[in-house]
C-alpha cells in the first residue's frame, strides 16, 4: 500500500507528518529547528531518505540542513551563498537601483537522479547548485546575468526565486520563476537563460505584456507532459503547451484568479488545483470560505472542493509552496495555511480533513510517497 | 581562556551549553574571539558575522562588562576581565520582535 511523508516548513520550525496509504491516522514529529523559519524542505526523488531543508532567521542568517534518514536526524551543511563576480543592481521597490544582496533560500529542488545534487532558489533572485550534498554552493550566474536582471524588482515578499522545475524527459532543461520578473528557461543545464513570458499580461506594470516584470507566484507540471506548465500568477491562472513559448489564460469561472499555490494531479495531467485568494490586498479566501478549486479540463472550468474545509469565518492564506500531491493510486492532495492547519485529501480533493490544526504559520508543504 | 555566552538558537546549533570556553591566540578582540569560536564550532560560520566581509549581522549584539561592544572596532581589545576569563563575552540576538 505504501505510505506518505509530509514535510512542512513553518515560520517557527519544521514538522514531519507520516501516515500509511489510507492517510487517515497521522504521526506528527517536530518541531525540528524550533524558532527558525523553515522556508522549504524537500526530499530527493532518487533517495527518499535524503531531505534538504532551508533554515533561516532574521538574526542568524541562512543554514541548510540535510537528513540522510528520512528526517529523523539532521546535520547542517554549507551556508555560503556568494554571488558570482560583482552582482550589480536590480530595481528596488521605489524604482532605484539596489545592490544584489543575499537574504535567504526560498526553495530547494533536489536533482531527479542524484541525491547529492540540489538546486536552491534564493532572494535576491538567483539560482545556486550544490553537487556535494549541500556542502558547497555555486551560482548559475547565467540567469542573473542574461540581460534583464537590472530591471527585475521585488514582489511584496521580496525578490525571490521561488520555483524550480526540472525536466524528467530532458535533463538539460530547467524552468525557474521569480517574483516579480517572470519565468525563465534554460536548455543547457543552467548555463544560459531566456525569459519565456509571452502571453502574460500584468496590469500593475507599465507595459502589461512586457518580456519581464510579471509577478509569477508558482508553476506546476505533470512529469508525463513536459511541455505543459500551469501557472498561478499574481492575478490570472495560465497554461502553456509549448514549454513557455506562449501562455494562455485559463482562469475561466474561478471566483477570483488571484492566488499563490497551484498543483497538478499525480496521474491526471489535465487535473489542476488552485486555492483562490480574494485579492492582492486581501490575502484570504473569498467570503471567508476555504475552497480548493479543481479543473479536470486543464483549466477554464473549475469546481469548488469544500467537503471538510471551513466554509465560514476562514481568513487564512495558502502560500505558493504550501500545496503538494502524493502519487499513491488514489492521488492525495495536501496544503498548509498561514493559520497553521495542514489539510489532506486522500481522494483527489473530494474530501478533506486536517492532519494538524495549530502549527505555526505554514510556509511550505511537500509530500514524499514511500514504498 | 575566554568565556563566551551564546544565544539559545546558536547553542542548539552548536550543540553546546550556555557558555563555551575558548583558547584565543594573541590579544582578545572581537575578531580573535569570533575566529576562535568559528574554528571550534564551524557550524556558526555565517550566523554571527558575514562569512566574507566579517561584518556583524544586523540583529546580533556583543556585550561585555555591562557595555555594548556591537559598534566598536573588531580589533579593539576587549576589557581585561573578558580577556582573563573573569567575565564572559556575550553574543546576543537583538530585541527585534519574533
Amino acid at each position: 500500500m505504501g505510505g506518505v511523508r509530509v514535510l512542512v516548513g513553518t515560520r517557527k520550525g519544521a514538522f514531519v507528518l507520516c501516515s500509511d496509504g489510507k492517510r487517515k491516522d497521522w504521526r506528527v514529529a517536530g518541531p525540528y529547528f524550533p524558532g527558525w523559519e523553515i522556508y522549504h524542505l524537500k526530499g530527493s526523488p532518487a533517495d527518499p531518505d535524503r531531505i534538504y531543508a532551508s533554515q533561516s532567521s532574521g538574526w542568524f542568517g541562512q543554514l541548510i540542513q540535510r537528513s540522510d534518514d528520512g528526517g529523523a536526524s539532521w546535520q547542517p551543511v554549507g551556508n555560503d551563498f556568494t554571488y558570482k563576480g560583482v552582482p550589480g543592481t536590480h530595481q528596488y521597490y521605489d524604482g532605484t537601483p539596489h545592490p544584489w544582496e543575499f537574504a535567504r533560500v526560498w526553495h530547494l529542488e533536489p536533482s531527479l537522479d542524484d541525491p547529492d545534487t540540489v538546486f536552491a532558489g534564493v532572494e535576491d533572485a538567483a539560482l545556486f547548485c550544490s553537487r556535494d550534498g549541500g556542502k558547497t554552493w555555486e551560482e548559475l550566474a547565467g540567469l542573473r546575468e542574461h540581460g534583464s536582471g537590472p530591471s527585475w524588482q521585488p514582489g511584496a515578499g521580496g525578490m525571490c526565486l521561488h520555483t524550480i522545475v526540472l525536466d524528467h524527459s530532458n535533463p538539460h532543461r530547467i524552468f525557474v520563476a521569480i517574483s516579480a520578473a517572470g519565468v525563465f528557461r534554460s536548455d543547457d543545464d543552467g548555463e544560459t537563460w531566456r525569459p519565456v513570458n509571452k502571453g502574460l499580461r500584468s496590469g500593475a506594470i507599465p507595459d502589461e505584456d512586457a518580456e519581464v516584470g510579471h509577478c509569477v507566484h508558482r508553476l506546476a507540471r505533470h512529469p508525463s507532459r513536459p511541455e505543459v506548465l500551469f501557472m498561478q500568477k499574481h492575478w490570472d491562472v495560465m497554461r502553456t503547451d509549448d514549454a513557455g513559448e506562449s501562455w494562455t489564460e485559463v482562469s475561466g469561472d474561478l471566483p477570483t484568479d488571484f492566488g499563490f499555490a497551484i498543483e497538478v494531479h499525480a496521474h491526471e495531467p489535465e487535473t489542476v488545483y488552485v486555492v483562490p485568494i480574494t485579492s492582492d490586498s486581501e490575502h484570504f479566501p473569498p467570503e471567508g470560505k476555504l475552497r480548493v478549486y479543481r479543473s479536470r479540463a486543464g483549466g477554464n472550468e473549475w469546481e469548488p472542493l469544500t467537503k471538510g474545509l471551513p466554509q465560514a469565518n476562514c481568513y487564512v492564506n495558502v502560500l505558493r509552496d504550501a500545496m503538494a500531491v502524493d502519487s499513491l493510486e488514489e492521488c492525495g492532495v495536501y496544503f498548509g495555511t498561514t493559520g497553521g492547519q495542514v489539510y489532506a485529501s486522500p481522494d483527489a480533493g473530494d474530501s478533506w480533513a486536517p492532519i494538524v490544526r495549530d502549527l505555526p504559520s505554514v510556509l511550505s508543504v511537500e509530500v514524499q510517497t514511500l514504498p | 581562556m575566554i568565556r563566551v555566552v551564546l544565544p539559545a538558537q546558536l547553542r542548539e546549533l552548536a550543540q553546546v551549553g550556555k557558555e563555551v570556553q575558548l583558547e584565543v591566540k594573541g590579544e582578545a578582540t572581537k575578531r580573535s574571539v569570533l575566529d576562535a569560536l568559528e574554528a571550534a564550532y564551524p557550524v556558526l560560520k555565517g550566523t554571527i558575522r558575514d562569512t566574507r566581509t566579517k561584518e556583524r549581522r544586523a540583529f546580533v549584539r556583543f556585550f561585555a562588562c555591562d557595555d555594548d561592544y556591537s559598534h566598536t572596532s573588531a580589533d579593539e581589545p576587549l576589557p581585561i576581565p573578558v580577556a582573563t576569563g573573569e567575565e564572559p563575552f556575550f553574543i546576543v540576538g537583538a530585541m527585534a520582535g519574533g
